[in-house]
């Protein structure tokens, strides 16, 4: 059967967006100037990611998706009265959001509290410029782009930090001095796991580590699953999602290092930290998740659909987590970061490189010794993470404590009903 | 060199990030309302007026956790470029290149483990 089974260079070939833009920049380029060409490619790069995968994916998963599952998870209706379904929630909160007064305290620093979410929103536009949305789908083909993405993911600490101390709060202050606090400890095992990552694929770039997990037919996430798993926590915890979120601990330290802001600022930095755990997720989809390849399957959807899908996937784990996990507490965050998941990062960085050692001396069983990795690295992961834990003091409950319906409520008993 | 492999695109992008930015402070600016009172100005502690200053001591641990992330960090930058050239060293030098690595990631394990028995790890 003959169907269009690999992605053409025609224009009217959608599954590769590219070749809608690709003869009108190269007619630009050769007819009109070079240099209006290179701007216009990145241009219309940035506006097509931007319309096919940052804004609806902002405003339908981010918001309302985030907001909608968690109510369905909590017994609650989550958001249904703007529009069928509440479907447009989020657009009427960007429209109260812009009517709100921004409060600026008198003796805050006023300069650096502007600027804080202007560096706090600036660097996610670039983290998506080098994610790779199919074979030529990418604004920037960087070739050290997996440290590029770990530089400029964490400058927006910087910015948390800014907020946190021109508040001229103490609130805001400890929130800050928390968030930089966390968000370097999990950066390294974050790194370490990555490092793994590098050795096998031997790139830095994204779209070489896409092109290898369709070489290989394996996904990184699967023979890597310490790497994989130190990798969700550690950006969950940068990130500030929910589980890890002590820098904006409501029941603790007011609203962390975000006191002081109202009104657009403070829905610059709501709506960019959504905005960042897209990224993440498009990363994360990206190096351990095989990106928009799919054992051949790309080669009949869009690619860049299939990369659209599991971002959403892998941000539906973060809402997941988000919404039935209890908040930990510092100390124990601090402890996690430092004391389990550092050595645990280390032991897979040193297995993933024994494996490394070995594959180059596999030269015509390649593909069998990848599947024999992913195998012991499942087993290797349980052991060394079972191993750990017992070796840190860790028992697991051997008599859990099912919940049960009482009939009093806040200790009160009513009359008849006492307990004997 | 085609228009997708030049870094000329993240300058464009930072450009295009900071538009974003002020388009949306500039539209808050036009429709929000702005009027100054006297209550607005005082900083938030729980609808009381702020005790002392701003300056709240905070725990040395933080410092502690920077030094220790400084070091595992300038660690993380030694091994990247020895991860990415691993195979072509490998080739070269064989089992060398391994044994070399691991002999640093123990030297920095030792630290880590120093820092432990002192007690740097403890958040109390």
């Amino acid at each position: 059967m003959a169907l269009p089974m690999l992605l053409t260079d025609h224009w009217y070939d959608i599954r590769d967006l590219s070749n809608l833009t690709n003869p009108l920049l190269d007619f630009v380029g050769d007819n009109i100037s070079s240099e209006l060409a290179y701007i216009l490619g990145p241009l219309i790069g940035f506006i097509a990611s931007f319309l096919i995968f940052v804004l609806p994916s902002q405003l339908y998963v981010g918001v309302y998706g985030e907001r909608k599952l968690i109510g369905r998870i909590q017994s609650r209706l989550g958001p249904n009265r703007v529009g069928p379904f509440g479907l447009i929630q989020p657009i009427a909160d960007a429209i109260k959001l812009m009517q709100k007064e921004a409060l600026t305290p008198k003796t805050a620093d006023t300069i650096i509290m502007n600027l804080a979410p202007v560096v706090f929103v600036a660097p996610a536009v670039l983290l998506f410029a080098v994610i790779p949305f199919g074979p030529r789908m990418i604004v920037a083909n960087v070739n050290v782009a997996l440290l590029y993405y770990l530089a400029v993911s964490s400058l927006p600490v910087l910015a948390a930090f800014m907020a946190g101390w021109s508040g001229n709060n103490k609130y805001s202050l400890f929130g800050a001095m928390r968030i930089v606090a966390m968000s370097i400890s999990y950066e390294v095992p974050l790194v370490l796991a990555m490092l793994g990552v590098v050795l096998f694929t031997d790139t830095l770039s994204l779209q070489g580590m896409v092109l290898w997990q369709k070489e290989w037919d394996i996904w990184v996430g699967m023979l890597m699953p310490v790497a994989f798993v130190i990798y969700f926590i550690c950006v969950s915890a940068e990130l500030n999602r929910t589980p890890t979120d002590i820098a904006e601990a409501e029941s603790e330290i007011v609203a962390g290092y975000l006191t002081e802001y109202s009104g657009m600022k403070w829905g610059l930095f709501y709506g960019m930290d959504i905005g960042y755990a897209l990224a993440a997720s498009a990363f994360a989809a990206t190096v351990f998740l095989g990106g928009w390849s799919m054992f051949g399957l790309d080669k009949i959807v869009p690619p860049w659909l299939l990369l659209v899908a599991k971002t959403h996937l892998f941000y539906m784990i973060f809402i997941w987590t988000r919404g039935t996990l209890p908040r930990l507490r510092i100390d124990q965050l601090m402890a996690f970061a430092w004391k389990f998941m550092l050595p645990v990062a280390l032991a897979n960085l040193l297995l993933v490189a024994t494996e490394r050692m070995l594959w180059v001396d596999a030269f015509d069983s390649k593909q069998v010794f990848l599947f024999l990795f992913m195998i012991v690295n499942f087993a290797s992961a349980a052991a060394i993470i079972y191993a750990w834990a017992r070796f840190l003091g860790y028992k697991p409950e051997n008599h859990p404590t099912k919940p049960r319906l009482v009939k009093e409520a806040g200790g009160y008993v009513p009359v008849g009903r006492e307990v004997r | 060199m085609s228009f997708y492999d030049s870094w000329s695109a993240l300058m464009i992008g930072t450009i295009a990030g900071f538009i974003l930015v002020f388009t949306a402070l500039i539209a808050a600016r036009i429709f929000g309302p702005f009027a100054s009172e006297r209550g607005k100005g005082v900083s938030y502690e729980c609808g009381m007026l702020p005790i002392g200053s701003r300056w709240a001591q905070v725990n040395v641990r933080y410092y502690l956790i920077a030094i220790l992330f400084l070091i595992f960090d300038v660690e993380a930058v030694f091994i990247f470029p020895w991860a990415v050239t691993f195979v072509r060293q490998a080739e070269e030098f064989g089992m060398f290149v391994f044994y070399e690595m691991l002999v640093f990631i123990a030297v920095l394990v030792l630290g880590l483990g120093y820092a432990w028995r002192r007690g740097v790890l403890e958040w109390k």
